[in-house]
């Protein structure tokens, strides 16, 4: 094991110990709630109680005449400020402070500041609002029904719920691949609403100062750059007086990408307070009024032959996205990049559709590290194989087995557009069946069946597309997904590298120091890792979608050779020769056929800042720099293999073993890599056995607080049984393929596999997440319930 | 109301709300903000601290009841320099990720090792099942907590000071 003080020396990729640990191990982190400024204010909102009600008046007189009270805020205030209505992250707009009516519980009715935070609380008692209650539009399934009520009356013109049509791949020829097949399997899912959850919940501090006109918001956010352009477009301020700070985060999952109601009202406070503002929401109001993932009604239907050769693959999708359309996907993508559906397989044909709708619930985003949906479409294609090997009465890791793509079809192009990078599947696949121990589980699970016991073993194999853009195909409003990187090389040969992207928990101040340190051959911990602060580092669009490595990691790589670059022609001029003469190895150029004779990139550094002269159009001192733009996305793959046990008599779900391998081509920090895909497959467990929220048919939120929204504890997650392959990217100048999401988008299909492999002796071929006791019971008797609502 | 509450050994009088959580005593009086706040309902577990040698979520304590007690929290898990076994295996086992729980889980181990030295896997994963991580899929922090079993009563590596 590396001890602590490896890491004084240690070069380049490798397990090393995370340089962030040593404040977060001491209670030193600085997260957003931390932060105290002289004369600092606490805000608070006030939040519907109904989930569709006009609003008849708002009185706020008493509130503002509470002593420790600074400032009311309304929707009308707002209006006067322009700032009532924002865009959203989807070309929709988002109300600040609700001005006509609410549109879902939970939504932001009007904010109070005060001098302290339970202050500001109990001011919040004194408004009355008075509503006119609504009928509230909750099921998806009737949301386009022309009965329903009419949520979005904001928009001219609108008559209906209706968001958006989309769809991808070639409907005749999927059509008529299907006419053809000998066999089609159907089925309809759910793939439940979900909250990410992070044990930090969402805020902002804002802190205008009236004197030079500048803004600092420290907030949680992954994407503090494209905030501070969206609150210089929003507000109208000049984005040069505008800083936003993301410091440490406790936790993102996709929940912290958007720009929330809380963080432009502390912006508010400030300015009508002349003073610092803090807004922190609570548990509740974080599980009830911010980004919620999936929500997808899925009808799939698979095409085989009846030896199991699969030919297609043709699904329509009912998208819940709740009151606003604020879901965080590249403009071209409504529906993020679910068309990448037809997963790991060969298959000929492939058409989706996605109909996106309005519901009296709170708006979406990209959230719980879903890469864009690609959580949906895995899970979509991993629950369909599985149908399709039932009906065929097929083992489902040979029914992949035999579909899977091949190493030699890479690049390969698939029936939806996307050009997978590189693979290779059967190997990931064998390599977890052989630490499973597949077919001794089969045997077990036989011996258990003839007792009338329940086991279950689960098989997914997901391909991931993470690492958007390129920036021609992607743009979230109009900013193109690329990254810029800079590296700065000290005179003593120590280093600067300021980032575009924000560490939640991922450890980046320690890998890009990897990434660094490999090309340059700076010891890690000479390298010093700047991010989340818009005036110190270049601009990029930030850390979701597992896009931090493949994206930003390229432009760090690049920029690092860029030093090592500027680093020879300065090492020729100090031996006297032509930079052509010099060879690398780690952290030092020499002559060729002369090692002996040769300069460390220390010795480089120093004389990059002193009097040498160097050969013509050559600037001094030792620093590159890169915007990276990336060609194509980086596509990761892995195979899962879950077993469970079932206790027939209470329902109850033990995950008993989960066997992960994953190819995220070369490793920066194994450690880091194997604790990321610990996470996900938490994740996915999470899911698969009790996260979801529902609703009843008021549109109350039944899952608003961590007494109803459950998350996996130490109890529910077995250990881990981890495993590797390695493809490299071929168009990554490190073959780097980004792992962040790999494990939450693998995970669920493996544990619902598993668990409907188990209630298969009942006839059951479906059933929806999440498989609490009461579902699994409801399963066996036969009688499954719909998981996103109370009332059916 | 005025309290007097000992924490990590030093005595502190201030001017409370009756009203006032000790996590927010903790972080918003007194300034240390290692002991974090994460949920409504008792159900998360940031928030642990010990108070007279038990750990206890302090969202759920009123500072007024900690008058007259001791109260320890993350902050002083390090002793004249030297990290505590706990802090330093949940470094070596790559035990956190953002580090919101890790104060509330160290808090726990701490009290786990205090009481049975050589923990189980089960027990261990008992121990720490009324706190939340997000993260690190938990078996980290079962490997840390046990790192720390094995290590306890060695001298402390002192390269965790050199880095900081
Ligand atoms: S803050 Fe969640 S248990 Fe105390
Ligand atoms: S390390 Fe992030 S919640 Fe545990």
């Amino acid at each position: 094991m590396t001890a602590v003080s490896d890491t004084e020396t240690t070069i380049g990729f490798g397990r090393v110990l995370r340089k962030e640990d040593v404040r977060f191990l001491r209670g030193k982190g600085n997260y957003v709630d931390d932060i105290k400024l002289p004369g600092m204010l606490h805000g608070a909102v006030l939040r519907s109680p109904y989930a569709h009600a006009k609003i008849v008046s708002i009185n706020t007189a008493a509130a503002e005449a509470h002593p420790k009270v600074r400032a009311v805020v309304t929707g009308k205030l707002l209006e006067t400020l322009n700032l009532a209505w924002i865009p959203s992250l989807s070309h929709d707009v988002i109300a600040v402070l609700a001005t006509d009516k609410v549109r879902y519980q939970g939504q932001e009715v009007a904010f109070v500041v005060a001098d302290d935070r339970y202050a500001a609380r109990d001011a919040l008692e004194l408004i009355e609002v008075e509503y006119e209650v609504l009928p509230a539009v909750i099921d998806a399934k009737t949301a386009l029904d022309p009965s329903s009520a009419l949520i979005r009356d904001d928009i001219e013109g609108k008559s209906d719920n209706h968001i958006f049509d989309w769809d991808c791949g070639d409907q005749e020829e999927t059509d008529q691949v299907f006419d053809q097949a000998e066999v089609v399997v159907k089925q309809e899912m759910l793939y439940p609403r979900v909250h990410p959850a992070p044990m930090e919940t969402c805020g902002a501090v804002a802190d205008m100062d009236p004197i030079s006109g500048k803004l600092t918001i420290w907030s949680t956010t992954q994407a503090p750059h494209a905030h501070r352009t969206l609150y210089a477009l929003v507000a109208g301020l000049p984005e040069h007086k505008l800083r936003v700070v993301s410091p440490d985060i406790g936790g993102g999952f996709g929940n912290k990408v958007g720009i929330y109601p809380g963080y432009v009202l502390a912006v508010v406070g400030s300015i009508l307070t002349k003073r610092p503002v803090k807004w922190m929401e609570d548990r509740s109001e974080n599980l009830m009024s911010t980004s919620f993932a999936r929500d997808y009604h899925m009808s799939g239907e698979i095409a085989a032959t009846k030896d199991g050769k699969i030919l297609g693959l043709r699904v329509h999708v009912l998208a819940d996205h709740g009151a606003f359309n604020n879901t965080a996907q590249p403009t071209k993508f409504p529906a993020g990049f679910f068309h990448i559906f037809s997963g790991s397989y060969d298959l000929r044909s492939a058409y989706c559709q996605v109909t996106g709708v309005y519901t009296n619930k709170a708006p979406g985003g990209v959230a719980y590290a879903c890469s864009f949906r690609v959580t949906e479409a895995v899970y979509l294609v991993e629950r369909m194989v599985d149908c399709l090997a039932q009906e065929l009465k097929m083992d489902p890791a040979e029914l992949r087995m035999r579909n899977l793509l091949k190493p030699e079809q890479f690049p390969y192009l698939s029936p939806t557009g996307w050009e997978y990078d590189s693979g290779d599947y059967p190997r990931a696949l064998r390599l977890a069946m052989d630490i499973a121990g597949y077919e001794t589980l089969r045997q077990e699970q036989a011996e258990k069946r003839a007792k009338g016991e329940l086991m279950g073993i689960g098989v997914s194999f997901f391909t991931e597309t993470v690492g958007a853009g390129p920036k021609k195909h992607m743009d979230i409003l109009g900013l193109g997904m690329a990254d810029g990187c800079d590296v700065r090389v000290h005179p003593t040969g120590k280093a600067v590298v300021r980032l575009s992207v924000q560490t939640q928990g991922q450890g980046h101040e320690t890998t890009f120091a990897q990434i660094v340190s490999e090309v340059t051959g700076i010891p890690i911990a000479d390298i010093e890792v700047v991010h989340g602060d818009t005036d110190s580092t270049p601009f990029g669009l930030g850390t979701y979608g597992s896009r931090s490595t493949p994206v930003s990691g390229a432009a760090c790589a690049i920029a690092s050779q860029r030093v090592r670059d500027k680093a020879r022609i300065i090492a020729a001029a100090m031996l006297e020769c032509s930079p052509e003469d010099l060879e690398w190895e780690s952290g030092r150029w020499f002559v060729k056929g002369d090692p002996s004779s040769g300069k460390t990139i220390q010795e480089i550094a120093l004389a990059a800042h002193g009097p040498l002269e160097l050969p013509d159009g050559v600037e001094g001192h030792l620093d590159g720099q890169c915007v990276y733009d990336p060609p194509n996305l980086t596509y990761p793959f892995g195979a899962y293999i879950c077993v469970v046990d079932i206790d027939k008599d209470t329902g109850k779900v033990n995950v008993r073993r989960f066997i992960a391998v994953d190819d995220c081509g070369p490793r920066i920090n194994p450690m880091i890599v194997e604790g990321q895909v610990h996470g996900g497959l938490a994740d996915g467990v999470g899911m698969a056995l009790m996260e979801a929220i529902a609703f009843d048919e008021e549109g109350n939120c039944l899952g608003g607080s961590f007494m109803d929204y459950l998350l996996p504890t130490s109890l529910e997650c077995p250990s881990w049984e981890t495993g590797q392959t390695v493809t490299p990217s071929p168009h990554h100048p490190l073959g780097l393929k980004g792992v962040g999401e790999s494990a939450t988008v693998g995970s669920p299909p493996a544990v619902v596999n598993a668990i409907i492999d188990a209630l298969s002796v009942y006839g059951v071929r479906h059933a929806d997440m999440p498989f609490t006791p009461a579902q699994v019971w409801r399963t066996i008797v036969g009688s499954p319930m719909r998981t996103d609502m109370a009332f059916k | 109301m005025n309290i007097e509450v000992e924490v990590n050994g030093v005595g502190y009088s201030r001017d409370i709300e009756p009203r006032m959580l000790l996590v927010h005593f903790l972080r918003d009086e007194i300034g240390l903000t290692g002991t974090h706040w994460g949920c409504d309902t008792t159900n998360c577990g940031t928030c642990v601290v010990w108070m007279d040698e038990v750990p206890v979520k302090s969202c759920t304590v009123l500072a007024a009841m900690a008058a007259g007690h001791s109260v320890r929290t993350v902050e002083d898990l390090e002793q004249n320099g030297t990290l505590d076994p706990v802090q330093q295996g949940f470094m070596e086992m790559h035990g956190l990720q953002c580090g919101f729980c890790t104060p509330g889980m160290m808090m726990t181990a701490r009290w786990l090792l205090d009481h049975n030295p050589d923990p189980s896997e089960m027990e261990i994963r008992e121990a720490i099942s009324g706190q939340i991580c997000r993260c690190t899929g938990y078996e980290n922090i079962v490997r840390a907590i046990r790192w720390a079993a094995e290590h306890s009563g060695e001298p402390a590596d002192k390269a965790g000071e050199v880095m900081a």
